[in-house]
């Protein structure tokens, strides 16, 4: 490494840019304060006309907080701006701070000259209103002129956001509309008066990823296109490689690096960065195993980040007859019903699925929202009736148990969801919540023995014992999630149906529950159903991959052959979309809207199915 | 691991006890619902007269030091009355309630959660029953049992079954929804296990709530029924009895009907200040910002 | 379109299941409706039975089941025991009274019940939404009986400023103001909370962030979207208020449908109760229809909903 770092890892005032050109807004020892809770603490950073800068952060690292306090939004979410400058170029070129702006300039200046692009589009419009009207508000607000003209703006701006059909669009409710387009909705009223600074708030967070690769490559466009600049708000280091100039990584409200993004990817200079680097699950970098690994993960203790445990080949299929067998699995359900309540419409969540998992075996079932992943791993868990199909569990049908072996089935194939506060009883102390299956199928008898059970086993997945009498909202996120994961240890689970379960995790905590996972496969032979739409993690923790696209799987196979060779046009774009945390390797990507169809149909006409060939040992792929 | 050792969440704030009492308005109120159930307590020593006795004093005389709310058309002393009515009013009002409560929190748990066609048919009757103004049900059980205080008990009790009904099947098929029941469902667990343990803890503090929040209009349905004739009848000291006594003298004698209705208006508005308190506690989200 | 004819559809099989319960329960009442008639006044066996052939309860169950079915479908629901006037025409001839009051009422309560709890509403956690949820509160904890009688002691007695019975508008002011406090409070907090909760939502945060004064922020965002729950409970609220309403004919000593009923209850004239019920519960259900309907006009979902069949 060269004496002079590129970047710095302080917290100090904005980092002078080396090319003399006066920046767009400076934020100078920004302090934000929610009751006596710092938020944000003496955050520095600068922004030149169109450039990208992204903040980076996990939760709770003060990076939205940021975004809000330079819209002036700090106080009508109940905090103060306690300390700081926000210096801001404005249209006639005068230097403002906005931190001392009165409430009736800062309203010229948001939506006019600065704007921003929330997370959450199916909230962040009126359900009340047409798109057309909602746009065309912005318009007359700060540029004023005829309704009228307002509309024609309107309609230019959609079609800018390249919403087919934008005519139509324009009368048109927000519930009428995908996530994808609500977006571009929110984007297109975002631009209405040619902001000069774009504030992008985790712009595609909840989005699907095909979806997100599009709003990002359009956001990025428009950019180029308007020469506003571009405050990227996100978690994804993926993202910030694609589309960041320079990158403020945040870390507990402090700035804890700052710079051009190249160097900071390629030598980052604090631990944080460094572990977060390391977290970040990369799609492709195990192209070359057969197998999985169980990687080590980088923690931060004290300030030092520190690489824990070691590299392990996740060789754990047991060959011979499957553990779990699903043949011609077909779910649906009705959804629209005539006058007389029969049934019109209905959505044809799962069609014809068949698979099968190995004991020891990690099965990844990915697709996009509404594929019918999650209805398969509720039809295994008994949650959902299958209309047609068999599931065989070791050796035995479905159909063919008595009702007692199906209540033993419940403890054999255990659930791990995405939302682990949600799947934990509030009301019940952790522990009560972990010996419940125990108690369910009597598996230990006599209040101690359970204790000291439940006690070992939050041990082994890496809490405290001697927390066992608290509450679930006692804990992180991180931690929830091994409580959930010791519930389904308890019940001596064989088979674990984990759906999205590391997705609302941070990535640094992702990468340890990961681990934990793949380290209790070695040690128990546990099967999983890996239900996920992250691909990196997927190739990083399965042994075969199902895809699954509109409720039939287009494509089976061993993890190499899938994501190192995809074959069918599905898999292939659900890779392609996959931001790559590499900023040397920039890709250009579509923003045209190309979206999943919906799976619901008119009752008489069932979808095609498909038939699926075998292109390599193990490998199927649906016939197009 | 290192997660292990994070600092965590800060455990729930004060009780909801010591909330109630450090907020002015409920604190009040608690201090004028302990008055009223100390009257109704201890009315034999805390009235000067008894209740019934004709001619304590003047017919329809203005209140003096003696009589402090006056005397009625019989001479009776209004305040030893309004005292006596505590041990009517107050009671009859909480039997209606918990009687209400009980039959209706029974039937909206067994419609949310059996879920169904016994609930589709359920919910539109129990919708249906709503629509009808809950006295007028009441006035029309009363016709059917006749009149009386406990009829009137089992009235008032009758006619608000639909809005408990309906209250708690919501509840109910919102506490059915948490992941944590379906990940019981999944594991194995009885329908009674998760009733008890998962189901019934969830929507308890809906149905305490919803029993202070209309405990009120328990005492107020009751006092209404008794005062159009159809329940407690004269000369029972009951506050609804004692203002139908009082609405032939509201021009000679005003505070006939003043004591008893002021007596019945603190005994609903402290009830309802301490279920709105209540309910903003319970649910933090009633308190607004931005 | 579609919609609305399903849910007229829809309500035959309610009106013909509340129906059902109205006689399954009249049947169930003690007492033989003869003896009830003639209110203890002596009379011949011969008397009883013809009277018994003439109402047709010396036929079955059944028989009688069907008869009444058809007989409320078309409004006739035979004669009051008391005057041997047919129910149906009495009841028509309060059905004025009781209208203008429950429109007056609803008047009132519906201006203050907006007034306090959109003032609320726009300043949570101030003095003026304690000032105004206090108010609230009071209103909905007073005893409509009481309040009417001080209105008559303060303004009918001592002031006599309004006459305090008759049948002019100005002696349907303070029956007015009785009944309109009876649903103000209830209806004030509903508009409060509704209105909290429209404020919180992101789509307000954007609006902001478009730079809205907050005027438009709130006065087209938030109460646009925050009128919608006070509106669907509207059906309750005018159920409410014809509960009010019987409250305060009595107290006024005013004619109309609650004066009525609570007479009929105490006379024992099952016809004219029975036909009551029957009344008061197609007028809900119809009420009920409309107020569904302008539910569908405020929230484009609802509509589009509903145009989908879902």
């Amino acid at each position: 490494m060269t004496a002079e770092p590129t970047h710095t890892a302080l917290a100090e005032g904005p980092r002078p840019k080396a090319d003399g050109v006066a920046p767009l807004l400076e934020v100078d020892g920004l302090t934000v304060r929610f009751g006596r809770a710092e938020a944000v603490r003496e955050v520095s950073l600068a922004i030149r006309p169109g450039e990208t800068v992204a903040i980076v952060g996990e939760s709770g690292s003060g990076k939205s907080v940021t975004g809000l306090s330079i819209l002036g939004l700090i106080p009508f979410a109940g905090g103060e701006i306690a300390g700081g400058s926000l210096r801001f170029r404005t249209a006639d070129g005068a230097f403002r701070d906005l931190t001392r702006l009165p409430e009736p300039e800062m309203r010229r200046i948001r939506g006019a000259e600065i704007a921003m692009i929330f997370q959450e589009p199916m909230t962040a419009l009126n359900p009340v209103f047409t798109v057309g009207d909602q746009i065309a508000e912005t318009i007359l607000e700060h540029r004023g002129g005829s309704a009228r003209a307002a509309r024609a703006g309107a309609l230019d701006l959609l079609k800018k956001v390249r919403l087919p059909d934008a005519e139509a669009m324009l009368d048109r409710y927000p519930h009428q509309l995908s996530g994808g387009m609500r977006q571009r909705v929110v984007i297109a009223m975002a631009l209405s008066c040619q902001p000069r600074l774009l504030i992008a708030d985790e712009p595609t967070t909840a989005l699907d990823v095909t979806v997100q690769s599009q709003i990002v490559a359009l956001i990025q466009e428009l950019k180029e296109e308007t020469g506003a600049a571009v405050i990227f708000i996100t978690h994804d280091m993926g993202l910030v490689a694609e589309t960041a100039d320079d990158v403020v990584v945040l870390y507990e409200g402090r700035k804890v690096e700052e710079g051009p993004v190249s160097p900071v990817f390629s030598a980052p200079q604090h631990a944080y960065t460094r572990m977060l680097l390391d977290a970040v699950p990369r799609l492709g970098q195990c192209a070359d195993d057969p197998l999985p690994s169980c990687r080590p993960v980088t923690i931060m203790e004290h300030g030092v980040a520190r690489k824990v445990g070691d590299t392990r080949v996740q060789d754990t299929v047991v060959e011979g007859s499957p553990l779990l067998k699903v043949e011609g699995l077909t779910a649906r359900f009705d959804v629209v019903h005539d006058v007389l309540g029969r049934a019109t419409h209905r959505v044809h969540a799962v069609e014809a699925a068949s698979f099968a998992i190995q004991p020891g075996e990690t099965l990844a079932l990915v697709g996009e929202s509404g594929s019918g992943k999650s209805t398969v791993g509720k039809a295994i868990q008994q949650l959902v009736r299958p209309n047609s199909g068999e599931i065989t569990f070791d050796g035995t049908r479905y159909s063919a148990m008595s009702a007692r072996a199906r209540r033993r089935l419940k403890r054999d194939v255990h659930s791990i969801f995405q939302d682990p506060l949600a799947s934990l009883n509030p009301r019940r102390t952790v522990g009560d919540s972990i010996a419940e299956p125990i108690r369910i199928h009597g598996l230990i008898r006599g209040t101690d023995a359970i204790r000291s059970r439940v006690r070992e086993l939050m041990d082994r997945v890496g809490l405290r014992p001697e927390h066992d009498g608290l509450y679930p909202h006692q804990f992180s996120g991180g931690q929830r999630q091994r409580l959930c994961i010791a519930r389904a240890l308890a019940a001596e689970a064989r088979l674990i149906v984990a759906d999205e379960a590391v997705s609302a995790l941070d990535v640094s905590i992702q990468a340890q529950i990961v681990r934990l996972l793949m380290t209790l496969q070695a040690e128990r032979q546990l099967s999983y159903l890996f239900i996920s739409h992250d691909m990196a993690v997927v190739e990083e923790m399965a042994h075969r991959v199902a895809v699954m696209y509109l409720g039939q799987i287009v494509e089976i196979g061993p993890r190499q052959a899938v994501i190192g060779s995809p074959r069918h046009p599905y898999t292939q774009r659900l890779l392609a979309s996959v931001p790559v945390p590499d900023p040397d390797r920039r890709v250009r990507r579509s923003s045209d809207v190309s979206e999943v169809p919906s799976a619901m149909r008119p009752v008489d006409s069932p979808p095609e199915p498909v038939r699926l060939v075998e292109v390599a040992p193990g490998h199927l792929v649906a016939k197009t | 691991m290192s997660e292990a050792s994070l600092p965590l969440a800060p455990s729930e704030g004060r009780s909801t006890v010591r909330q109630l009492m450090t907020t002015p308005t409920s604190a009040v109120a608690i201090v004028i619902l302990a008055v009223l159930v100390a009257f109704a307590v201890f009315a034999p020593w805390i009235a000067p007269f008894d209740p019934s006795k004709a001619a304590a004093g003047p017919r329809l005389g203005a209140p003096t030091a003696e009589h402090l709310f006056g005397t009625d058309l019989h001479g009776r002393d209004v305040f030893s009355r309004v005292v006596w009515g505590a041990r009517y009013s107050l009671p009859v009002g909480l039997c209606t309630l918990l009687l209400g409560l009980l039959a209706g929190g029974a039937l909206g748990v067994l419609l949310g959660y059996m879920g169904g066609r016994l609930d589709a048919v359920g919910a539109r009757i129990v919708d249906v029953l709503l629509g009808f103004p809950a006295i007028v049900m009441a006035i029309l059980v009363v016709s059917v049992l006749g009149v009386g205080l406990v009829k009137v008990v089992i009235a008032v009790a009758i006619a608000d079954i639909p809005k408990f009904a309906r209250v708690i099947r919501g509840a109910t098929i919102v506490a059915k929804q948490n992941l944590f029941v379906d990940s019981a469902v999944a594991m194995g667990a009885g329908p009674a296990r998760i009733m008890l343990l998962h189901v019934f803890p969830t929507i308890l503090p809906t149905v305490i709530l919803l029993g202070t929040l209309n405990l009120g209009g328990a005492i107020l349905s009751t006092a209404t029924l008794s005062f159009l004739g159809l329940g407690t009848q004269p000369p029972t000291p009951e506050w609804g009895t004692m203002l139908n006594d009082g609405r032939d003298y509201i021009r000679y004698a005003p505070w006939m009907m003043i004591a008893p209705g002021m007596a019945l208006f603190l005994a609903i508005i402290s009830v309802n200040l301490i279920g709105d308190r209540l309910s903003e506690i319970m649910d933090p989200r009633a308190k607004g910002r931005m | 379109m579609t919609y609305f004819v399903r849910r007229v559809v829809a309500l035959i099989p309610i009106l013909f299941l509340t129906w059902t319960a109205v006689f399954i329960v009249f049947e169930l009442i003690p007492g033989d409706p003869v003896n009830l008639m003639l209110a203890g006044v002596p009379a011949s066996e011969e008397v009883i039975a013809n009277e018994r052939a003439r109402l047709g309860l010396d036929k079955p169950v059944l028989e009688r089941y069907v008869t009444f079915l058809g007989r409320a479908a078309v409004g006739d629901l035979g004669e009051s025991f008391r005057t041997r006037a047919p129910v149906t025409e009495m009841i028509l001839a309060q059905v004025g009274p009781t209208l203008q009051l429950a429109a007056a009422g609803l008047l009132v309560g519906l201006t203050v019940g907006l007034f306090l709890g959109v003032l609320a509403g726009l300043r949570p956690n101030t003095w003026i939404d304690t000032a105004c949820t206090f108010s609230a509160l009071a209103g909905s904890s007073l005893p409509s009986f009481w309040t009417g009688m001080v209105l008559i002691y303060i303004f009918g007695s001592m002031l006599g400023w309004v006459p305090i019975v008759g049948t002019g508008l100005d002696a349907l002011i303070l029956p007015a103001i009785v009944t309109g406090l009876f649903i103000a409070g209830d209806f004030a907090r509903l508009v409060r909370s509704s209105i909290i909760d429209a404020s919180r939502q992101d789509y307000i945060r954007t609006a902001r962030a478009k730079g809205l004064p907050p005027i438009k922020i709130i006065g087209k965002h938030a109460l646009r979207n925050a009128l919608i729950p006070p509106v669907t409970m509207l059906g309750i609220q005018l159920s409410n208020l014809m509960g009010g309403a019987v409250v305060t004919e009595n107290v006024f000593a005013r004619p109309g449908l609650g004066t009525m009923l609570v007479d009929a209850v105490l006379n024992k004239d099952m016809p004219l109760v029975q036909a009551l019920v029957v009344y008061t519960t197609a007028a809900y259900l119809i009420i009920n229809l409309l107020v569904d309907v302008v539910y569908g006009l405020i929230d484009p979902r609802i509509r589009h909903a509903r145009a989908a069949g879902t």
